[in-house]
């Protein structure tokens, strides 16, 4: 089977309202980075791929707008996920693996700061049952939340641990959105949004645009001599009904780590999409990282941009992996309301 | 039984969502000048492709139109089509002449409506010029002009419209 | 490449507004059809691909989510696509990638609109603030375009009821097809009022609920099954307001087309390409399509339309389902001609069937004619 790496990621600032930069004014800088890095152009792309949310516009065919940002002429063999990045990534590792590509561009972007996320994440919910509802994302998250300390799976101080490391490992991420550390007292005293989520245990509001490049493994070494391999990707979908699920397990994420054979594999870095304090301990036990460095970006708790989140996953295990020589990433991305849909990536540098 | 009464196999459960919305920062430059009165297009500093108005890219090139183009409000019609059905959320009554207008100078065209003319007396390539709402009235949005109408000069060749990167 | 072909085709029945079933239930329908007529369980299909238009259409944000159960994708991987209206095509060429990569052995791909749910020519018609509020749809969009094509080579406006009226003709004999208007012709489309100059009403594509769903497996799949083998397909986009660009004839068609006709090993597509279902919304663009696909020349493709080339018995049939003018859930819209090429050289056409199909296009345009998605499938695995 083909092999496929990443060669390049470029992530913009995250900002917690991007004011009056479109769309298209995010996507340009990361793009033409990711580019310069590799000093590579439009040219030299096989296939493009963004992953993005018209309702976070609020405009029905907003993504179009999107591709004003690339060079687009002469055209190019190009598509669009409406999911986070995660899956143009996805999508186009299936082109290089065919031979349609030997690179790949692929770029997310969301500003959720113009609309009213809540309302929004509601929206994905059974349209005749739970929708009309109107239930917020955060109070979703809240009923994983609980179930899992039911079951004491986590504890309120793992969840006060994800949010305290969090700020800490923010502080040294230059793109990250918060920064200012926290202490117990501070924490303690923040108030409940949904019970046992207090507002701290929940990601803030961001805009933000990211870019990556993959490349075959013929194409990569001419982009460097230490490609990050793709060693294994799989995603799986559970089912949409909540009261249908398990709560306290996640099957779609035990299923991958079976089908990519991850038990015996040991990691020296991950990066999971965890958006609320308590998916982190969740997912941890679940993925045996217990004594992995994971999450030292920060993660989505000090920047989540909608679309992106899960590409930004990725991203950050790549540029740990390359920056400080590391064999073996795990990298997560998730979709949906209590991690419904999930992704686990294996990532690997060769010495 | 009344109508409102009769038994419906739907029900209607409308969705409200409010947006801040963000023009961008080229089209914010750009509507800052249109409430002035003047039309300023952006080019991009590769292909030279002048955009009016500006969206912030060349999407030829994927880069940004750094350069400002101050731009006339004559021009031709690139095409257009005479819409006989109203517009959800709109006054203006059928029919209506809705054209691609090309501003002299300028790489691409934009909407926007055709009057004081017989409708039938309406050609691609038709010179025209912008018709200004009172300027009191002015504000950051292109229905500063409130439509566009024929001018007396030759009509223009659309096929020399079609922009060659040199 | 892997080689991967289509084994089974499932459709909805199309019609304005499917109140008999919920979104779920749509897609669903579709997928039962599928499965069926590919002669597949549940536990054969490895992964799902979604596809639909713009989620304002029926206000469900990324409904993969919703319809995991419905699709069958629970425990599965799943992806969801949208690239405007070319969608339903692009999905089926990203259904096929997931079988050519050799990642996945069947794969299920479906798409759906149920634009009853909500109201498409207002989610067609934004009102941003800003700018000046004047677009009436998609026909008001397009139809500048076609005025121009009209112009350029001095075509006569019969062509479009022409189109209008062979399309329906073809879509009496598609059980399934949304519109069937007893006795349509020429005359009866040239009637009709006019919408969005020089569209007439009947010269326009409806609005539809449906959706369209495939099996697609590799080579080592197939057994004695019937199949329609992918020998070529492609995207291509371009930016929406990129200047140079040629609306009437767009680069990213005619890129996309000799794209599939190399992979194809088709050198001369008018006379090797048995029958084609081709994305026309309105009426013109038939024509427009027959020459940006180099079907013939420039300025050429009125003529074929005018001398009866693109009848179900002509030499080179397009539509033969009745096309996008006769039944248009949007999203579905593109994977219905990809899905209906397939059904041709299969030979399960029915009353729609081109005698002797062994070689069948399947098209998709979306977004202002920027985004391109095409395949060509064979009945001849060689």
């Amino acid at each position: 089977m083909k092999k496929v790496a990443i060669v390049g990621y470029a992530q913009h600032k995250i900002l917690p309202n991007a004011g009056a930069l479109n769309e298209v004014e995010l996507i340009m800088p990361v793009v033409h980075k990711v580019f310069a890095d590799l000093g590579i152009s439009q040219d030299d792309i096989g296939f493009t791929c963004s992953g993005s949310c018209d309702y976070l516009q609020g405009a029905a065919f907003a993504f179009v707008e999107g591709l004003s940002a690339i060079q687009t002429y002469p055209p190019i063999k190009e598509s669009h996920v409406e999911m986070d990045a995660a899956w143009a990534l996805y999508e186009s590792i299936l082109k290089v693996k065919m031979g349609d590509a030997d690179t790949a561009l692929i770029y997310g972007f969301g500003k959720s700061s113009p609309g009213n996320l809540d309302s929004i994440i509601s929206l994905q919910m059974d349209p005749y049952y739970i929708a009309p509802l109107w239930p917020d994302r955060i109070s979703l998250a809240a009923l994983q939340a609980q179930v899992l300390l039911q079951n004491n799976i986590i504890s309120p101080d793992d969840m006060m641990a994800a949010v305290l490391e969090a700020r800490q490992h923010g502080a040294s991420n230059l793109n990250a959105l918060l920064t200012d550390l926290l202490t117990e007292d501070l924490y303690g005293s923040d108030a409940f949004k949904s019970s046992p989520l207090r507002g701290l245990d929940c990601p803030p509001i961001s805009d933000g645009a990211s870019a990556m490049i993959i490349a075959s493994e013929e194409k990569a070494f001419e982009y460097t001599d230490n490609p990050i391999w793709i060693e294994g990707i799989d995603h799986r979908i559970e089912s949409s009904n909540l009261g249908s699920r398990d709560l306290a397990t996640s099957p779609s994420i035990e299923s991958s780590v079976q089908h990519l054979q991850l038990k015996k594999v040991h990691f020296d870095v991950a990066e999971l999409h965890t958006q609320f304090s308590h998916e982190l301990p969740f997912l941890r036990k679940l993925l045996n990282l217990t004594n992995v460095p994971t999450n030292l970006s920060g993660g989505p708790l000090v920047g989540n941009v909608m679309m992106c989140a899960g590409l930004d996953a990725i991203g950050k295990t790549f540029e740990a992996m390359v920056n400080d020589q590391l064999t073996h990433g795990l990298a997560h991305a998730t979709s949906g309301p209590c991690l419904q849909h999930n992704m686990i990536v294996h990532l690997e540098r060769h010495s | 039984m009344s109508n409102d009464q009769a038994p419906k196999d739907y029900r209607e459960s409308l969705i409200h969502l409010e947006y801040q919305y963000t023009a961008g920062s080229a089209t914010t430059t750009f509507l800052n000048q249109v409430k002035e009165g003047r039309l300023v297009g952006q080019a991009c500093p590769k292909c030279q492709a002048v955009y009016v108005p500006p969206r912030g890219s060349c999407p030829r090139d994927g880069i940004a139109t750094t350069i400002e183009v101050p731009l006339t409000d004559k021009g031709c019609i690139e095409s257009f089509t005479v819409v006989h059905i109203p517009i959800p959320g709109n006054p203006i009554v059928p029919p209506y002449v809705c054209a691609m207008v090309r501003l002299d100078k300028a790489n691409i065209s934009f909407l926007h409506l055709i009057q004081g003319v017989e409708i039938d007396n309406i050609r691609i390539g038709m010179r025209i010029q912008a018709v200004w709402k009172p300027k009191e009235e002015w504000t950051h949005s292109l229905e500063n002009i409130k439509w566009f109408a024929p001018i007396d000069e030759p009509d223009i060749d659309v096929s020399t419209l079609r922009f060659q990167a040199s | 490449m892997i080689q991967a072909g289509v084994i089974g085709v499932g459709q909805t029945n199309y019609d304005s507004k499917r109140r008999d079933v919920s979104m779920a239930g749509l897609v669903r329908e579709a997928i039962d059809h599928a499965l069926l007529a590919a002669d597949v369980e549940w536990d054969a299909i490895d992964a799902v691909v979604l596809g639909k238009a713009p989620d304002m259409f029926e206000g469900v944000v990324m409904p993969e989510l919703y319809l995991a159960d419905a699709i069958g994708a629970v425990g599965k991987p799943v992806l969801r696509v949208h690239t405007a209206g070319s969608v339903g095509g692009s999905t089926a060429v990203i259904a096929a990638s997931h079988v050519c990569s050799g990642q996945f052995k069947t794969v299920l791909t479906v798409t759906f609109e149920k634009q009853s749910e909500s109201n498409a020519t207002w989610a067609l018609s934004p009102r941003y603030p800003y700018s000046p509020h004047i677009n009436a749809g998609a026909g008001g969009y397009f139809a500048p375009f076609i005025r121009e094509y009209i112009r350029r080579y001095d075509a006569p406006e019969h062509i479009g009821w022409k189109v209008a009226a062979k399309d329906r003709q073809n879509a009496l004999k598609n059980p399934l097809a949304h519109l069937q208007i007893p006795g349509i012709d020429e005359k009866m489309v040239s009637e009709t009022p006019m919408l969005w100059e020089p569209l007439r009403y009947l010269e326009s594509c409806p609005s539809s609920d449906g959706a369209c769903a495939m099996v697609i497996t590799s080579e080592e799949m197939v057994g004695s099954r019937k199949v329609a083998w992918i020998k070529g397909m492609a995207l291509r986009s371009e930016g929406t307001l990129s200047a140079g660009r040629d609306e009437v004839n767009p680069q990213a068609g005619i890129d996309c087309a000799k794209d599939i006709y190399q992979q194809a090993g088709i050198h001369n597509p008018r006379k090797e390409i048995d029958c084609a279902e081709i994305y026309v919304p309105f009426s013109w663009y038939e024509p427009m399509w027959l020459e940006n696909l180099g079907f013939c020349e420039l300025g050429e493709g009125w003529k074929l339309t005018d001398e009866g080339v693109t009848r179900l018995d002509g030499s080179l049939p397009v539509n033969m389902s009745g096309g996008v003018l006769s039944s248009n859930p949007i999203g579905a819209s593109g994977m219905i001609r990809f899905g209906e090429a397939a059904l041709q050289v299969m030979g399960l056409a029915e009353d729609h069937q081109v005698e002797d199909a062994n070689i069948a296009m399947g098209h998709a345009y979306g977004g202002a004619a920027q985004f391109f998605a095409m395949w060509i499938v064979s009945s001849s695995k060689n």
